[in-house]
């Protein structure tokens, strides 16, 4: 069984309108599960995913033998509990685990899509996600939950599909990417297309890997998950197995190693177009572009239950943004809890070891299924 | 349960919509879902309390009664409760003011400073009382705006505000608490 055997592939036989005009069809959407479907059906989550991440929320991704990025929420007895919910997890479209992305082969010039590949939406991932609830004849949804991205999805979909989920978890995100955060969007995207490898996106044709400009993307990036006090505690001014600076650009400083590693084990899972067209879609997203700015409105049909997690050292999507998002449901009266977990990690903080998170999680999930 | 709750659940009619302001760890909003009604809601201020109103399936926001009010609409709730929170705030008034535009009806509580026991302690020992229900000492006190029976019945009258009910019976003097419903 070879390695991309292993990931599960939906293909979507249904034309879907993407948002940039192009229609796509029998394209591949690639999914895992954990756990089971019940026979009520009653007890299905989607889980999406953040701007690196995959389907493989869970256990060890068989690709890159690393374990899931959701491995402290996910799992048997975990948070998100797998022996009683049963879990889908999907690669967003324009991603590069095995759906439909831009190193994808395009049938009509038999090379890979790279930058000839349309520019998607967090809408478009989402409406290409839809297709698994009928593919798994789920009626609604018992949650959608996800983070950052993931978080930014959630509310697509339950703006998009306002009867298909009873609960809805966005956690640490925003409902309009913010100008700061489409700097450092842009800042990843500029070093990759410096990298002299990059080819105008054609790279694969050639053989080549941007390799250095999406290490330092992503080097630029992790520093954004991070907390200034995270930082600090984990490595101050520690210097790299060196007993006294050596008055060079060697890594001296142990946060300098830290960044260097995080960028070159990332190039090994990661295309630098996905990274491009990913960060894309979300500077892209405003949910309260089609509404007139109104938020509210977006929400105005749905009957899902909110729940709203944010983390205190959270720059990146601080909790001010989140609470926009509260804000808004309360203003058309809509069930809606909110949460501000203490962490230093960061933004990262919904992907870490955070007790209050993890548990905050599990109670909202545990009673609000009492009730469904 | 503290009997104040059991006075306050009393007060709210079947299936009303309710929002609890300074929610706690959520007793009274579970014994009022259990028993009265569903549709309610609480805002807490400290993280440990939002964590306990999760355990137990509330839905609770995370926030600040002197900010986070602000985002209900005008009589969207048909009651909003405030128990014995009042004298905490910075600014009384403005909270007031709002419970009275989110809610039909506000049901608000405060510990009475005008009771016998606050007022002996004072005459006889000089020094800011300190009892069951006040039991700070002057400097950690997180009271800010303490008043008597008496003083919210004047401050609602110059207001015209309407108490519907005052649930105590030998007011000032004798009441440790005051329970009010309010209207505009």
């Amino acid at each position: 069984m070879s390695e991309k055997d292993k990931i599960k592939t939906l293909l979507v036989k249904k034309p879907l309108k993407l948002d940039c005009g192009q229609t796509i069809s029998d394209f591949p959407l690639a999914y895992e599960t954990y756990g089971k479907l019940n026979d009520k059906k009653d007890n299905a989550i989607l889980v999406f995913h953040a701007l690196t991440g995959d389907q493989f929320a869970s256990g060890t991704n068989p690709i890159t033998k690393k374990d899931g990025w959701w491995n402290y929420a996910l799992g048997p007895g975990k948070a998100i509990d797998t022996d009683k919910y049963f879990v889908i997890a999907a690669n967003v479209i324009g991603g590069c685990m095995g759906s439909f992305g831009p190193s994808d082969v395009n049938p009509k010039t038999k090379k890979p899509y790279g930058t000839n590949f349309p520019v998607i939406t967090i809408n478009d991932m989402v409406n290409a996600q839809y297709n698994l609830l009928e593919y798994f004849k789920i009626e609604k949804l018992f949650c959608v939950i996800g983070g950052s991205m993931g978080g930014m999805q959630v509310l697509q979909f339950v703006s998009n599909f306002p009867n298909k989920a009873h609960t809805a978890i966005p956690i640490a995100c925003t409902a309009s990417h913010s100008a700061q955060n489409i700097a450092l969007n842009e800042l990843g995207r500029q070093s990759i297309m410096a990298d002299r490898n990059w080819q105008d996106g054609f790279y694969e044709e050639q053989n080549k890997q941007p390799d250095k400009g999406l290490a330092v993307a992503r080097m630029a990036a992790h520093i954004t998950y991070l907390s200034k006090a995270g930082l600090q505690e984990k490595f101050g001014r520690k210097l790299q197995e060196r007993d006294d600076l050596k008055f060079s650009f060697d890594a001296d400083f142990q946060i300098e190693s830290y960044l260097r590693y995080q960028g070159s084990v990332f190039v090994d899972r990661f295309d630098a177009n996905s990274y491009l067209y990913i960060t894309r879609a979300m500077d892209y997203f405003d949910l309260t572009k089609k509404f007139g700015g109104n938020l509210s409105k977006a929400f105005e049909k749905s009957n899902t239950k909110f729940f709203i997690i944010s983390f205190t050292s959270d720059w990146l999507y601080p909790t001010s943004e989140n609470r926009e998002i509260v804000i808004a449901l309360n203003a058309i009266g809509k069930d809606v809890g909110f949460v501000e977990i203490t962490s230093d990690k960061g933004h990262d903080s919904f992907l870490l070891d955070v007790p209050d998170f993890l548990n905050t999680v599990r109670n909202f999930l545990n009673k609000s299924y009492e009730k469904i | 349960m503290k009997k104040e709750f059991y006075n306050i659940a009393n007060l709210v009619t079947k299936n009303a919509k309710i929002l609890d302001v300074g929610c706690g760890n959520g007793e009274l909003m579970k014994y009022i879902t259990e028993n009265i009604s569903k549709d309610i809601r609480g805002i807490e201020l400290s993280k440990s309390n939002v964590q306990k109103c999760v355990e137990r399936g509330l839905t609770v926001i995370e926030g600040d009664a002197e900010k986070d009010l602000k985002q209900f609409p005008d009589n969207s709730f048909d009651f909003v409760i405030l128990s014995q929170t009042l004298q905490a705030f910075l600014d009384p008034e403005n909270v007031l003011n709002e419970l009275l535009r989110i809610g039909k009806k506000a049901i608000v509580s405060i510990p009475n400073f005008g009771h016998w026991k606050v007022r002996l302690h004072l005459l006889l020992k000089g020094t800011m009382p300190v009892t069951e229900n006040l039991p700070n000492e002057w400097y950690n006190t997180p009271n800010l705006h303490m008043c008597t029976i008496k003083d919210f019945e004047n401050y609602c009258k110059q207001r015209n505000i309407k108490i519907n009910l005052k649930n105590f019976k030998f007011q000032n003097l004798f009441s440790e608490l005051g329970i009010f419903i309010l209207e505009k």
